[in-house]
């Protein structure tokens, strides 16, 4: 995989094209918006989508953590749809976080949708977590914040050329902050366009894509 | 013999009883089902309810009960309406004791439910109402005493997932009304025998066919081409050249029907009309993107005789007759000769004078295909369809549905399916694997029993597992899938996008998705520019830009017809047929013929040759440009394996071009083109195409697996609820033998990909293929090129860079050096 390296406040942070972001200094993986059981959450309403997510989401965490071998990895919240998302999943399910458990220290930080991740998984749950200059969290603050990473938001974006366009999972920054895309196998996007993106930076900001095998920086700066 | 008051009711019209009318009362009169293929204005319709009206008529009122006796179906909700309010002159004059009524989308919901209770003699309506009607507990009552179906323009409904749905509910009344019989109602048809089936339910293991009456044809339409001696275009739709004779040609009618094949082409010939209207003719405008209210008006203004021409698409090829029509105009290619029949027959409705009929070819390959649509038609000669298969997508929608009406038994439900003729040779693991998956998702992993939609009662039915679940069914039943459309909302000049703003009509999301604010393109009449996309729609405002940026909407729906491509490679491969082209035309093949080779029938030419700094490789199969793209997507994995270093390509109607860095003229070419290409390379190149991707969409919605709308939520503009994309990815990596999945395989073989005609096209001209190496570019190649010019500079470089452009490349191809 070709990462993209870029500044955020000052501290390196590298962009895997799998949508999840690591920063060398702290040794440290981050993954945003897992929303692990999001099929089965739709399957009590009665829409039955593949029950493969979660295992589709543990795998490629599995093989990014197998990539960049870090001592800690930290889930920005909303890493289970739902309130009972946690005693749903399935046994091989369970198999694979204990194992992901093993990899590396884990830290849970608690998300609208899992306010309180379950006691029994592995590492701690946090509501933030500081890393140096960087300040991990789920949801971003209404004013600028320096350093800040967070999820929540699924950002997308799309380019268009030649009277196609293609849409993708994306990153954001300005430099400052920093938004990761959602990781989970069904979680789909917001487009970088909407006012929930542009009320957060207060100049203009990036959009860096994720391609098959590397980050794609959207060449146009979006101005707010 | 027709009864006495209806040989009055004939007599008093001044009419005779036709003899296909005639027959069509004998055949009642013997409780057997039939086919009429007539053409139109052969009094087809009377026809089909005759003896449905004798028979109401023999039995007194009192002595029937209050039971449907008739039930009509049409494609089209408006002919319905239509056809109730011509049914309403014999009933009076006859003073029958018959009731007629529709049920539509309009129907209100107190009329519904009186419906159900007590129906009227003759209810007529739409695929889709009579699957709502048979989901609902009362259909057993409500359709106990039916004794006849009838069903409009079968021609247009047999072969679609709409057709396959009507099947399944005609399965089902033959449980619910084991006695009743069916009449088909036809435009000429090459082969009536899938209609016929399509009648009949059909016993194990063998074919049923339904009588077949054949109506006399009417006079042979008078067919002229519009074709000009001095300049005929090389590539494009818009026949701009042409517009002066489609203007003449509308003042010589009283009323003129001008077709065209996209909404874009629509757009563009109604502006091109306008503005050389000096004599201010009411013409209009009529396509699928406008809004309903504009259409009905736009119908409404014909059928009081207010326009003297309407420019449209497909939205008025079938319909309610206009008796005022004499001309119908048909801009660009026509694609099939039933096609063609079928919009010329929108022309005069009686059928002892000839339809006039206009072709306007835009390009050479169009006057072409134009002469071989007219000597098919002339001949009396017609397209013949590919049958789909499958349909598990449907038959899961058919399932639930049957579960909201009563408790089933599998094993009843599963003989009940396979007497439809789309499922004749269904296996029962299909059938068990279709229940398994509306129960419960049909996963090997069985993560989701427990919530399960449907669940056996202790005598070993399946029922409904909670009534919400009837309800959903009903907001999301249906075949149709649209596009997710956006709504296009046009506000005054200055103000903020998403401030105010009149809706103007929709448009597919993926082509608002592709614009830029700023960015001008041609809608409903008018050059507008995008001003932002807000959950409310996209915003637009008046631009007074005439060089907008044309959309690309729903380009080409329909491909060339197999039939008519065959009549024009025969065309092509036999020069003594050019004398009767336009000269440039000739000109064209004849230097083709001397510069390259003109390929003999059955032949397939492939020419490589360089231009500028790039290597192309062009073949013409002329199988249409869905074929010729998933040839294209195909040739190119294959060379890129080959290290040939292919760049892109693209494919219109007849020809594709692969371009790259390298000569391509020295490859294997009996190996490239070989059909073991429809195996691996077809199966890794499926799993990222975006077209199958949408194939996959349009089956999960059909399915039931995503829902269109929830209940309390019916009003929500982007329907689909959740992204079928990403369940595309998890379902394929995880399993890959999913029933939705293959149900997806058997829909892309005849729908968006084509892969059935491909496979044909491959194993017909395996052996004979024709390759030439040439030092140039042939003056075959030039439209096929002059596409990829326009796909890659669309809005980037001038006009003027672009003709030049063209210019050099036609001096190149027609220069006898």
């Amino acid at each position: 995989m070709n990462d993209l390296l870029i500044k955020v406040n000052g501290e390196s942070v590298l962009l895997d094209a799998c949508g999840a972001a690591f920063s060398p200094s702290y040794s440290t993986l981050m993954f945003a918006d897992l929303h692990l059981e999001k099929g089965s959450s739709y399957a009590r309403g009665r829409q039955f989508l593949p029950p493969y997510d979660s295992a589709d989401t543990l795998r490629r965490m599995a093989q990014a953590i197998a990539r960049h071998k870090p001592a800690r990895v930290v889930a920005l919240g909303d890493s289970f749809h739902d309130r009972d998302a946690a005693d749903r999943l399935g046994v091989q399910e369970r198999i694979l976080l204990g194992e992901l458990g093993r990899a590396a220290h884990f830290t849970w930080i608690a998300g609208n949708h899992d306010p309180h991740p379950p006691g029994w998984l592995n590492g701690e749950v946090a509501a933030e977590l500081r890393l140096g200059g960087l300040l991990l969290r789920h949801e971003p603050a209404c004013v600028p914040q320096a350093g800040e990473v967070a999820g929540h938001l699924h950002p997308c974006a799309s380019v268009a050329k030649w009277g196609r366009s293609v849409r993708r999972r994306c990153f954001v920054s300005d430099g400052l902050r920093l938004i990761l895309p959602s990781f989970g196998a069904y979680t789909g996007g917001l487009d970088v366009g909407d006012a929930a993106f542009t009320s957060l930076f207060a100049g203009s900001f990036h959009a860096y894509m994720l391609g098959t095998r590397r980050v794609y920086a959207m060449a146009r700066r979006i101005a707010v | 013999m027709l009864p006495p008051k209806f040989q009055d009711w004939f007599a008093s019209r001044g009419w005779q009883p036709r003899a296909h009318q005639l027959a069509l009362a004998d055949h009642a009169a013997r409780g057997e089902s039939v086919l009429l293929v007539a053409p139109t204005g052969g009094g087809k319709t009377l026809a089909g309810f005759l003896p449905s009206l004798i028979d109401l008529a023999e039995k007194p009122k009192r002595a029937r009960k209050s039971a449907l006796h008739t039930l009509y179906i049409s494609p089209l909700k408006a002919l319905a309406v239509d056809v109730a309010r011509n049914l309403q002159a014999p009933i009076a004059e006859m003073d029958l004791p018959v009731t007629v009524e529709t049920r539509t989308g309009d129907t209100s919901a107190a009329r519904r439910q009186r419906q159900r209770h007590t129906p009227p003699d003759i209810l007529l309506t739409t695929p889709e109402q009579l699957s709502l009607l048979l989901a609902h507990p009362r259909a057993a009552q409500m359709f106990a005493g039916l004794s006849t179906v009838v069903l409009d323009e079968l021609h247009a409904l047999y072969n679609s997932k709409r057709g396959v749905q009507v099947q399944l509910a005609l399965a089902r009344l033959q449980s619910l009304a084991p006695g009743h019989r069916r009449v088909g109602l036809s435009a000429t048809v090459k082969d009536p025998a899938p209609l016929q089936r399509f009648l009949m339910p059909q016993p194990m293991g063998q074919e049923c066919l339904s009588r077949l009456v054949i109506a006399k044809g009417g006079a042979k339409p008078k067919i002229e081409i519009s074709t000009s001696d001095s300049y005929v275009p090389w590539a494009g739709h818009l026949a701009r050249h042409a517009m002066i004779d489609v203007m003449a040609a509308i003042q010589s009618a009283k009323t003129a029907l001008v077709f065209v094949n996209t909404r874009s082409q629509a757009e563009r010939t109604f502006q091109e009309l306008w503005a050389i209207n000096d004599a201010n003719l009411p013409i209009a405008l009529h396509h699928g993107s406008l809004a309903q209210e504009q259409r009905r008006k736009v119908e409404a203004a014909m059928a009081k005789g207010n326009l003297r021409a309407v420019v449209c698409t497909s939205t008025l090829d079938l319909g309610i007759d206009w008796g005022a029509v004499d001309k119908v105009i048909c801009i660009g290619a026509p694609k099939g000769a039933a096609r063609l029949v079928q919009r010329i027959g929108r022309a005069n409705h009686r059928l002892d004078e000839p339809s006039l009929a206009l072709l306007v070819p835009a390009n050479r390959f169009e006057v072409l295909e134009c002469n071989a649509a007219r000597d098919a038609v002339l001949a009396g000669e017609l397209d013949g369809e590919r049958l789909k298969t499958g349909a598990l997508d449907v038959l899961a929608q058919h399932v639930l549905g049957s579960a909201c009406a009563a408790p089933f038994f599998a094993d009843a439900l599963f003989t009940e399916v396979r007497a439809a003729s789309p499922y004749a040779h269904l296996t029962r693991e299909d059938f068990d694997a279709v229940v398994d998956f509306v129960a419960t998702g049909g996963y090997a992993l069985r993560a989701y029993d427990r919530y399960a939609r449907l669940r056996k009662t202790e005598d070993g039915r399946f029922r409904l597992a909670h009534p919400r679940l009837a309800q959903e069914y009903r907001l999301n039943a249906g075949v149709i899938v649209e596009d997710p459309m956006v709504e296009i909302r046009l506000q005054g000049k200055g103000r903020p996008a998403g401030a105010g703003g009149r809706k103007l009509g929709e448009l597919e999301e993926y082509f608002i998705e592709q614009l830029a604010v700023g960015d001008t393109f041609i809608f409903s009449g008018d050059v507008l520019r995008f001003e932002g996309l807000r959950e409310t729609g996209a915003y637009v405002t008046r631009a007074r830009d005439p060089e907008a940026q044309i959309p690309s909407y729903n380009g080409g729906k329909f491909p060339l017809s197999t039939f008519l491509a065959q009549r024009v490679r025969e065309m092509v491969s036999n020069p003594a047929s050019w004398s009767s082209l336009p000269d440039p035309v000739q000109e064209w093949l004849k230097i083709q013929e001397w510069r390259s080779v003109i390929p003999k029938p059955g032949q397939l030419l492939i020419e490589t040759f360089p231009r500028g700094n790039r290597h192309y490789l062009v073949c013409y199969p002329f199988e249409g440009r869905l074929a010729h793209q998933t040839l294209g997507m195909l040739l190119t994995r294959r060379l890129e394996r080959g290290r040939h270093h292919p760049m892109g390509f693209v494919a219109n109607e007849y020809a594709l071009a692969v371009w790259g860095a390298k000569d391509m003229g020295g490859i294997d070419m009996d190996a490239l083109f070989d059909q073991d290409m429809l195996g691996d390379d077809l199966d890794s190149w499926l799993a990222e195409s975006n077209l199958y991707k949408r194939t996959f969409r349009n089956c999960a919605i059909i399915a039931g697996l995503i829902q269109r709308r929830f209940p309390g939520k019916e009003k929500s503009g982007r329907q689909v609820t959740f992204s079928s994309d990403l369940i595309y990815d998890v379902l394929r990596e995880h399993e890959p033998d999913h029933v939705l999945l293959r149900a997806t395989y058997q829909d892309a073989g005849t729908g968006l990909l084509d892969i059935a005609r491909l496979g044909d096209m491959l194993a017909r001209v395996k052996k004979r293929l024709v390759t030439r190496r040439l030092d140039r570019v042939s003056p075959l190649a030039v439209p096929a090129l002059l596409e990829i010019s326009r796909e890659m500079v669309a809005g980037e470089v001038d006009e003027a860079i672009l003709r030049d452009n063209e210019d050099a490349l036609i001096r190149d191809a027609m220069r006898v050096d």
